[in-house]
């Protein structure tokens, strides 16, 4: 804005050159600064304007490319159709310097034209890898470890060795707890038994990672036999099934284990064959030495010996890798063996993880084996009628489990099968599945896994199949809002198509809506909310909403879901930007909603959410009494959440975040309601200073914003208003605790007032600006540390002198009153010891009042008389600057003479020169007095060798130069009696 | 006096591992051991030389049950020579302190019209061949002695197998029990692909669980080996277990096939053997144990060969 003025320090450093206009000769005698012509001297010391011919070259120009073609390759899976670019948008000069054809897809092309053999070697290494697209087990490990958690209390039973003393607890007399510990005793030695109790299921986690501690100690003290043993008790643990909840858990716990093992016995093998050098990663059998073979071999003869089916079926998959040192097809030919051979395991959960680890070591080792993925599915499937068998039933009955329970742990195993089924699968695969499920009477639990485990788009493709499917299946156990929960994550990442859309949203809400159980409820519409707000307008949205708080409110139900609900708000919020309508129709949806989070906690985290999105999307300024309605009641949520020990980050997020929103509040030429809005807001949120403050530069902004309205000429009613404005300041400032920024925000609301001729008003600002100054403390504390406030003081101070300069003097008082006032509190301002700064202040004020002493002033506020004009340059008002001067560099020269007594030569030094500067500058030199006296501080400053000489050297080049100039021939003289020292 | 360290070791010239790169090896009649005696000694060492002795032995042991009966017999289950012979490595002499190697190569001459029959582990009949290795000292040192077994292979039986497949369907009716009447209603089918079996190839077939009143608790294959010694007047049988793999687990899905699928121990099991003096056979029971502990066990008569 026009406030922005230069400090009067600037001005000696900017107006380098200078100039002397006949008026000065007059005013001479009574006149010891030096006369200015500011215009002049900016003339002279800008840049001369060259014109420089560019030509036709831009450096940011795009490079015209007449012939461009559309992008290969749509964004993946999108069902939509891709924009294609429009002629009129510059094309990117990356995708321009391509004709056409992206070198990646040249060199695909190549290769497919290459001869068949080498193609085929290449092919057959991409079917090797498994890109970075497939999701790996070790992300779903932690979520299933999360997931499947129980309270029951575990047991690992463990043998070590044979089966023969088998010792069981019966009634024993000995506590259970001690028991515990005198087990512990035994270590894993031959033949002991192991029964540990009452495990906890954290105590079960650590237990078995014990387990994989001892087997790899057992394993580097070469106890391979030890090592085999830990591993066959360990998967022997998988085939028991008490607390079955904690099922799904136990295996990722059990099958790390197994990992570990696996690893082990390769990387033992593959050491031992890397003996001259080591084996490439890609060797063959033909690599293998026979003592790697035969070690390999014994292994596996080992294996196969082992007596129960479980830990045979286990620690063969886990080093199957190792079959790749027998023969090129052993892989081939164990995977389809291993799947054969759990159809042996009669417990559909049991089966159903041994497939899972199968299908993921298969992945692992050989991904390009689909078929024994496929087999082992279609083994599931066969077998998926064990689920409701009697068995089951009556496990499910002892353990007191429930159907529903007992079928979600089938998920992981399931949808982790179906995922390396669906891995880059083709369509007719996909389709293939789907069918057989259909034949199964679309199984629930089937059907759920398909869709988790398949891509969204197909799953999108045929949503109204999958209804369909839904619809048709049997209810047992497994419930629909999970089905739909299920396709409603899909629908959310790939878009059905769009004439079907309102029948899938109506069908799945039927459904729904039903759900009786609020936590099943919210768990599902929670999903759907997201289709919703993507697809349709506000009546669905509202709708939906509606039926949430319906479901949500009775018995407080809500209490329970605020993770839920939480993640509906920033889901719907995410859609803003374009569908920024969701405010405007959720007035009677929207603060209710918001109403069932009623822990304060959770709703200021719901506000903040709110908020942050509204800041991120909301890009015009808005006055919509909605949104403004909305939002002024997060905020002040928001705002009452903080209390005496709310932290101090916490606040200035929570301020940050109401400030955003401020920002986005304007009622355009209704200045005056958006100043009510402003009064309003300063009620609500009076806690926060840095809301204040914002308020307050707003305010400011409003009042400039009206001055250009009227450019430059208020009627009485914007007098009034932007009197109104000032008003709203100086009644704010003063609430504000930290000090500089009441003193800053003094001075520009001052300037403001000024700028809008109030000139009372910036009188008043002005004043209690300087009537605080005795207020700033020595220190103040700076991103948590303690610093002194000497430099900001400074640099205020330096500011304000700039203001000063076009501040008319106050007719009831005296002449140059607010300088006085200021120069007043400065010398009675307790400075630190030792400190130089009211000297410097008494420097710097120097140059103002040379300024003021000007026929006319460096800037001028429009419309305001500054004392230039009031004084004209009368002498009194002249000789009262120069007694002032008088008083000030008496004052420093004092303060000079004091620092030689205390030999501070170095500060002494730079204060005689820094004040030799400002005479330089603005001083008359033509009188001898002030001559004399600058040479005297030129030498003062250069008596000690403090002086650095390159500074010396330039000033010295400078006032040469200077001497050029027409009426500074004085200065010559000068330059003679100033010497360079010389430093020998 | 001797004093210091002394190692006498026969280095089998393939593996580290017990089971001696032997196999292939036995074909021929004029087949080879090949291999190196290793001595490592501190300081040179005086002997009175080395020999090098081959040894395959047939051992008969009677189980104690049969002890009391067969006693008559006893001279029958004398152990069997089957090879036997020596050779001399060095003449006496002395050895060099450090690393010594002394390569040998033994044929394997069998006695007379003995044939060597492959190395097997069991419990009543052991077949065992050994490579030893003496050296004799002076009067004052005692003579030093190592040995190491090295197995034998035979040459195939046959030339080729045509796989003999048996089906097999296991109801209350077919078992010989008694009790068959207060068995729970069950059926099960199945089939093994050849019951006279590649020894180095997995047994194979499927078992079916078609229906079972009771629920089945597991299904395992037991390998056993029937062990028969004696001669014309009378002989001693015994069959014992030498492995159990279990197969199914639990309540197995009806109407699923399971796989049989076993692979033959080395050692424990040799190709069927049948001699003037002993007989080793092999037999795999195919047990379904039912949940209240019922045994249903069909017997399969195995006939192993090498090809």
């Amino acid at each position: 804005e026009s406030m922005q003025l230069c400090s009067a320090l600037c001005v000696r450093q900017c107006f380098i050159n200078n100039s002397r206009t006949n008026k000065l000769s007059i005013s001479f005698a009574t006149r010891r600064s030096r006369g200015r012509n500011y215009d002049a001297e900016l003339q002279r010391c800008g840049l001369e304007a060259a014109l420089v011919d560019f030509g036709d070259y831009h450096p940011l120009k795009p490079i015209m490319v007449t012939d461009t073609k559309t992008r290969r390759g749509t964004r993946k899976g999108s069902t939509s159709s891709s924009s294609s670019s429009s002629s009129s948008a510059p094309p990117d000069p990356l995708s321009s310097m391509l004709d056409g054809t992206d070198p990646l897809s040249m060199f695909a092309a190549a290769s497919a034209s290459e001869t068949p053999d080498l193609g085929r070697r290449k092919r057959e290494k991409e079917e090797e890898a498994v890109g970075p697209d497939f999701e790996p087990w070790s992300l779903k490990r932690g979520e299933i470890l999360a997931r499947f958690t129980t309270t029951e209390k575990l047991s690992i039973n463990l043998f070590m060795g044979s089966d023969r003393g088998k010792a069981t607890s019966q009634g024993s007399a000995v506590s259970e707890k001690v028991r515990t510990r005198l087990e512990e005793l035994d270590d894993l030695e031959e033949g002991s038994q192991r029964e540990l109790l009452n495990l906890s299921q954290q105590d079960y986690a650590n237990r078995i990672e014990e387990l994989n501690q001892s087997l790899k100690e057992a394993w580097s003290s070469d106890q391979k036999v030890k090592a085999l043993k830990i591993v066959i008790q360990c998967s022997k643990l998988l085939s028991d099934t008490s607390v079955i909840q904690f099922y799904p858990s136990k295996f990722v716990l059990i099958t790390d284990i197994l990992d570990t093992f696996g690893r082990l016995v390769y990387d033992r093998i593959w050491t031992m064959c890397s003996d001259p050098r080591p084996l490439p990663d890609n060797f063959t059998v033909e690599d293998v030495n026979d003592t790697a073979k035969e070690t390999c071999l014994n292994w596996f003869y080992k294996i196969a010996s082992i007596r129960e089916l479980l830990p045979r079926l286990y620690v063969e998959a886990a080093i199957l890798k190792c079959n790749r040192f027998l023969n090129k097809s052993a892989i081939q030919e164990t995977l389809p063996r291993l799947t054969a051979m759990i159809r042996g395991i009669g417990d559909p959960l049991v089966a159903a993880y041994a497939r899972a680890y199968l299908c993921r070591v298969g992945m692992e080792v050989a991904p390009h084996l689909k078929d024994s993925l496929n087999r082992n599915f279609f083994d599931l499937l066969g077998t998926f009628r064990q689920i409701s068998s009697e068995n089951v039933r009556a496990q499910l009955v002892l353990q007191m489990v429930e159907m529903p329970e007992y079928l979600t742990l089938y998920s992981p195993a399931i949808s982790w099968i179906l995922q390396c089924i669906a891995y880059r699968a083709p369509e007719s695969l996909l389709t293939e599945m789907m069918e057989r499920c259909k034949k199964l009477g679309n199984n629930a639990l089937l059907l759920n896994s398909v869709m988790r485990a398949f891509r969204p788009e197909f799953v999108a493709a045929r949503a109204t199949d999958f209804i369909g499917m839904i619809k048709d299946c049997d209810e047992a156990g497994f419930p629909k809002h999970l089905l739909f929960g299920s396709l409603g994550r899909s629908l959310a990442s790939a878009d059905p198509p769009e004439s079907e859309r309102l029948t899938i949203l109506n069908e799945a809400w039927k459904v729904i809506t039903k759900v009786r159980s609020p936590q099943d409820y919210i768990n599902c519409a929670e999903i759907w909310v997201e289709f919703t707000c993507r697809h349709f307008t506000k009546r669905e949205v509202n709708t939906i909403l509606a039926d949430i708080i319906k479901h949500m409110t009775p018995d407080r139900a809500f209490e329970d879901a605020y993770p839920q609900l939480q993640t509906v708000i920033p889901v719907q919020s995410v859609e803003l930007h374009f569908q920024f309508l969701l405010f405007s129709v959720l007035q009677e949806r929207f603060l209710p909603f918001l109403d069932m989070f009623q822990k304060d906690s959770v709703r200021v985290e719901v506000c903040k959410s709110i908020m942050e999105v509204f800041i991120k999307h909301q890009v015009e300024l808005t006055r919509d009494p909605v949104i403004l309605n909305a939002m002024l009641h997060i905020c002040k949520t928001m705002h009452d959440s903080v209390n005496a020990l709310t932290l101090e980050d916490e606040k200035r997020s929570l301020a940050l975040l109401i400030i955003g929103f401020i920002r986005m509040v304007s009622f355009g030429r209704d200045f005056e309601q958006q100043l009510s809005f402003c009064v309003e807001a300063r009620a609500t949120f009076c806690n926060l200073e840095p809301v204040l403050v914002q308020l307050i530069h707003t305010v400011n902004q409003l009042a400039m914003e009206t001055r250009r309205v009227m450019r430059g000429n208020h009627s009485r009613k914007t007098a009034a208003f932007v009197r109104a404005c000032a008003a709203y300041s100086f009644i704010t400032i003063p609430s504000l605790s930290s000090i500089f920024s009441r003193l800053s925000l003094y001075l520009l609301s001052g300037q403001v007032a000024l700028a809008n001729q109030c000139l009372s008003q910036a009188d008043a600002f002005l004043k209690a600006a300087v009537s605080i100054l005795p207020e700033v403390p020595r220190s103040i504390s700076v991103e948590g540390k303690l610093r002194s406030s000497e430099s900001f003081l400074l640099d205020f101070i330096n500011s304000f002198l700039a203001t000063l300069l076009v501040i008319p003097d106050h007719p009831e008082h005296g002449v140059l009153y607010l300088v006085r006032g200021l120069l007043n509190m400065v010398q009675d301002y307790t400075w630190e010891d030792n400190s130089d700064a009211k000297v410097r202040v008494y420097i710097s004020a120097l140059p103002l009042l040379a300024a003021m002493s000007q026929e006319t002033y460096l800037y001028s506020i429009p419309k305001v008389d500054s004392n230039e004009t009031l004084y004209g340059g009368d002498p009194k008002f002249l000789s009262e600057i120069n007694k002032l001067c008088e008083t000030l560099i008496g004052q420093i020269l004092d303060h000079l003479k004091t620092l030689g007594r205390d030999e501070s030569t170095r500060r002494q030094g730079a204060l005689a020169f820094s004040l030799f500067g400002v005479l330089l500058a603005h001083s008359d030199l033509r009188n001898n007095k002030l001559s004399q006296l600058a040479v005297n501080l030129w030498n003062l400053s250069h008596k000690h060798g403090y002086c650095e000489t390159r500074t010396s050297v330039r000033t010295l080049e400078f006032i040469k130069h200077q001497t050029q100039q027409p009426d500074m021939a004085h200065l010559s003289d000068m330059v003679q009696r100033l010497t360079l020292q010389s430093r020998t | 006096m001797f004093s210091g360290s002394f190692i006498l070791q026969i280095v089998s010239e393939t593996s580290e591992s017990k089971y001696l790169g032997l196999f292939n090896k036995a074909r021929q009649k004029n087949e080879t051991v090949a291999g190196v005696i290793l001595l490592i000694c501190k300081e040179a060492l005086q002997h009175h030389g080395i020999s090098l002795s081959m040894e395959g032995v047939v051992n008969l042991q009677l189980s104690s049950k049969s002890v009391g009966v067969f006693e008559a017999f006893y001279n029958s289950v004398k152990p069997i020579q089957l090879i036997s012979s020596n050779i001399e490595v060095a003449k006496a002499g002395k050895i060099p302190g450090g690393k010594t190697e002394i390569p040998f190569e033994f044929p394997l001459h069998t006695k007379g019209n003995k044939v060597l029959y492959e190395t097997y582990h069991g419990v009543f009949v052991n077949i065992q061949y050994s490579l030893r290795c003496d050296m004799k000292r002076s009067l004052l040192a005692k003579d030093l002695s190592r040995s190491c077994e090295f197995i034998v292979h035979c040459q195939p039986q046959k030339s080729k197998v045509i796989p003999t497949p048996v089906n097999f369907t296991i109801t209350p009716d077919t078992l010989q029990s008694r009790e068959k009447n207060s068995l729970p209603k069950f059926l099960i089918r199945g089939h093994l692909d050849a019951t006279n079996c590649v020894i180095s190839l997995p047994l194979t077939g499927e078992v079916v669980v078609e229906n079972s009143d009771v629920p089945i608790k597991s299904i395992e294959l037991q390998l056993v080996r029937v062990e028969t010694c004696g001669c014309a007047e009378g002989y001693a049988r015994d069959a014992t277990e030498i492995q159990n793999i279990q197969i199914a687990e639990g309540d197995v899905c009806h109407g699923l096939a399971i796989p049989i699928y076993m692979i033959f121990p080395r050692l424990f099991t040799c190709p069927t053997l049948e001699t003037t003096n002993f007989k080793v056979e092999f037999e795999v029971n195919v047990v379904v144990v039912l949940h209240d502990d019922h045994l249903i066990t069909e017997n399969f008569p195995l006939k192993l060969c090498r090809l």
